[in-house]
């Protein structure tokens, strides 16, 4: 059974449909990129998988594990293993990254049953895990991404990503605004996650990216819909050639 | 003339209780006297209604309807109840001032080693002895129909005076607590005097004992701070949920004095504080912060004058409203800037946060500048929870619920954090907890 399943994905915002039959399979231990020009509906499937409200399933199904995901809330989705790096995170004033991180880890355990997380076992593992991604200690004792560079907001996507350690992971755009080195640590971040149970979908614009975490599938979005997949020549395919090719197909 | 006169027939039946409560009410002579005035005044403009412009939001004909009789003395099992109640809620490392149903309960104030340069008295006492301090007790506002209401019917409180330089060592707490199963009016009026360069702290909280429930609290505090004194005052409405509390404060500064106020309203079903604050002498600085917490059919009004009637004074106001269900949060701020009081540094910011549709907030800042050299500014937010900001943290794994309560409480830290004593922010914020949680 895949990992993740989307099937047929219809989707509207404010009676204008977005998505129209979306489908995309994706299998335990896999990485998958997705490619396609501004405004083809990338994040709007990253967000429906997570489930952000507002936006109406007129078709179609996700499936998580064999589980009907849209009958979640959200915080359930994330209990179960579905995580999503933003493409721009948001920034949550008077509520330091610690505690929210805490709270969020514990409420995650709690829902699937779990014992909570200690202070001090949290502090020891946030740690480590802020320490393997470059992360300054007295950024955590700050609210949530406030004031923290658009590169720094990425790397605390990272972080959470490694904390949660779902199941699936949803990186839309983690390379935007990083630098060089950066998106290095970032993507060895990325690529110490990798596991025979783990998936990756990974949205991208750029090739380099995927240099670093090499995909097994590449699916090319247009127009609100997967136009073409294939292995990860077809990123450097579309490098050369753009996705004129493609908004015809779709 | 803009005076409403009460010819309803619970204006009378109030007139009755005062001619039958006068004999219960301290003070002779001169006291006696303000007092029938202070009533006279009452009974000329009675309950105040949503045509006098103050009222406006908070019309106590519509929300109160009358003035309940003075509750009665309250007996041993009332002074049991109360005890419990004051056990229970205690706050650790302060000096106790208990006054149950309106009548100061020595047994359970802590009045013994009082530090050198503190005295504190019972109103009853002060009155009854005739002393000097009775007068300053009743200074304020008789224009104002509840305050006049007040010094009518006030039947005990606590004065405290704190003399020069004396720095105390323990906040000082006034604890008010209704005990009474019968539905009453409980009425009471404090001082505090700080002499010059004196330090000190006063927390007041409205407690309600086990059953108690539709009370009318009137309570007045006169504070008078002398040059070059500092007073941290918080204050907690935590009255059961169909009270009223019906209270003003009339504070007044010397020069280079310091007020630090945080108010925090969580209980009463109706609440009406009316802050008056009055700067007498230059280079005076004023901080007045605080917190609505409110939801089922809940009311609360918090009402504010500030006088910047002499140059070179700041002030400085934070308030944020909580407001779910079918609550009604109102905030008045009114400042006058006199026109010689130049250099002056004025500034309000207040925020409400509606947590459901048919939550309510009212927000009145008013800025009467009439000097020219001044620093002024007002600032009004009303709004609901931001909902990227509730997703992005429901998508980390935070129940809806928590996920807001973690919003709202970095929303009412803004004011919180105002509070200078460890203790007592501690205290609010556990305040703000329990209610959070009552939600979950
Ligand atoms: N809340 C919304 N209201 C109206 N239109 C929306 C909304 N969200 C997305 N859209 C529209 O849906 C389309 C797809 O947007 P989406 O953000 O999913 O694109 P994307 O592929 O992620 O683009 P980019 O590469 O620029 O990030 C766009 O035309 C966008 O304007
Ligand atoms: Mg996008």
């Amino acid at each position: 059974m895949s990992l993740l399943e989307v099937k047929d994905l219809k989707v509207r915002v404010d009676e204008r449909e977005i998505l129209h039959g979306l489908s995309l399979s994706v299998n335990p231990g896999e990485v998958h990129a997705i490619m396609g020009p501004n405004g083809s509906g990338k994040s709007t499937l990253s967000h429906v998988i997570a489930g952000k409200p507002g936006y109406e399933v007129t078709g179609g199904q996700i499936l998580f594990r064999g589980e009907d995901l849209l009958e979640m809330d959200p915080n359930e989705r994330a209990a179960k293993g579905v995580f999503l790096a933003f493409q721009y995170p948001v920034e949550i004033p008077g509520v330091t990254t610690w505690n929210f991180l805490h709270a969020a880890l514990n409420a995650q355990r709690k829902a699937r049953g779990e014992d909570e997380i200690s202070s001090p076992a949290f502090l020891k593992k946030v740690r480590e895990v802020a320490k393997s991604l470059n992360i300054p200690q007295d950024m955590l004792k700050r609210g949530v991404n406030v004031g923290f560079s658009g590169g720094e907001k990425k790397r605390n996507e990272i972080l959470q990503m490694a904390l949660f350690e779902p199941a699936v992971c949803i990186l839309d755009e983690m390379d935007s605004g990083l630098d060089i080195d950066a998106l290095r640590i970032a993507a060895d971040g990325v690529n110490a996650l990798r596991s025979p149970d783990r998936a990756m979908v990974v949205i991208t614009h750029y090739q380099r990216l995927l240099n670093y975490i090499v995909p097994d599938v590449v699916h090319v979005m247009s127009k609100g819909r997967v136009v073409k997949s294939g292995g990860k020549e077809l990123a450097l395919e579309l490098e050369e050639s753009g996705y004129a090719q493609f908004e015809d197909a779709a | 003339m803009n005076v409403v006169v009460a010819k309803t027939g619970t204006g009378r039946a109030l007139g009755d209780a005062f001619a039958v409560a006068r004999d219960r009410l301290p003070g002779k002579g001169a006291i006696s006297d303000l007092r029938r005035q202070a009533f006279e005044a009452y009974e000329r403009m009675g309950l105040p209604h949503r045509r006098i412009e103050d009222w406006k939001y908070t019309d106590l004909r519509a929300l109160m309807r009358e003035v309940l009789p003075l509750a009665p003395q309250p007996d041993a099992t009332a002074l049991d109840r109360a005890a419990g109640t004051a056990k229970a809620q205690a706050i650790e490392g302060v000096r106790r001032l208990v006054l149950v149903d309106g009548v100061f309960a020595p047994d359970l104030s802590d009045l013994a080693g009082l530090q050198k340069g503190l005295t504190i008295r019972p109103l009853r006492d002060v009155l009854e002895a005739g002393d000097a301090l009775s007068g300053q007790a009743f200074t304020a506002d008789s224009s104002n129909p509840m305050i006049a209401l007040n010094a009518a019917l006030a039947t005990d409180g606590v004065v405290i005076e704190v003399a020069n330089g004396t720095v105390l060592t323990q906040p000082l707490q006034i604890v008010h607590i209704a005990s009474a199963a019968a539905p009453g009016a409980i009425v009471t009026r404090s001082l505090l005097r700080l002499g010059r360069d004196a330090v000190a702290t006063l927390v007041e909280s409205y407690l309600a004992a086990d059953g108690a429930t539709a009370y009318q609290a009137h309570d007045a505090l006169v504070v008078a701070i002398g040059d070059d004194a500092r007073l941290d005052h918080v204050r907690l409405v935590e009255d059961a949920t169909g009270a009223f509390n019906i209270s003003s404060a009339t504070v007044s500064l010397g020069a280079h004095a310091h007020f630090n106020t945080f108010g925090m309203t969580t209980g009463a079903h109706v609440s009406r504080y009316q802050l008056t604050v009055a700067f007498a002498g230059e280079g005076s600085k004023v901080e007045t912060n605080g917190v609505n917490l409110i939801n089922g059919k809940q009311h609360a009004d918090t009402t504010l004058l500030l006088d910047h009637a002499v140059p070179h004074c700041d002030s400085r106001e934070i308030f944020r409203a909580v407001v779910d269900d079918r609550a009604h949060s109102v905030f008045q701020g009114r400042i006058i800037v006199r026109p010689h009081a130049q250099k002056t540094d004025a500034k309000m910011m207040t925020r409400a946060l509606l947590l459901s549709d048919e939550a309510e907030a009212d927000n009145k800042p008013e800025l009467e500048i009439f000097a020219d050299d001044v620093t002024c500014g007002h600032g009004a937010t009303t709004g609901a929870l931001d909902e990227n900001l509730l997703f992005y943290m429901r998508a980390r794994g935070l129940p809806e619920k928590e996920a807001q309560a973690l919003l709202i409480q970095a929303f009412v830290g803004e004011a919180i954090e105002t509070i200078a004593s460890d203790t007592l922010r501690e205290v609010a914020i556990a305040a703000a907890r329990r209610w959070l949680e009552a939600r979950a």
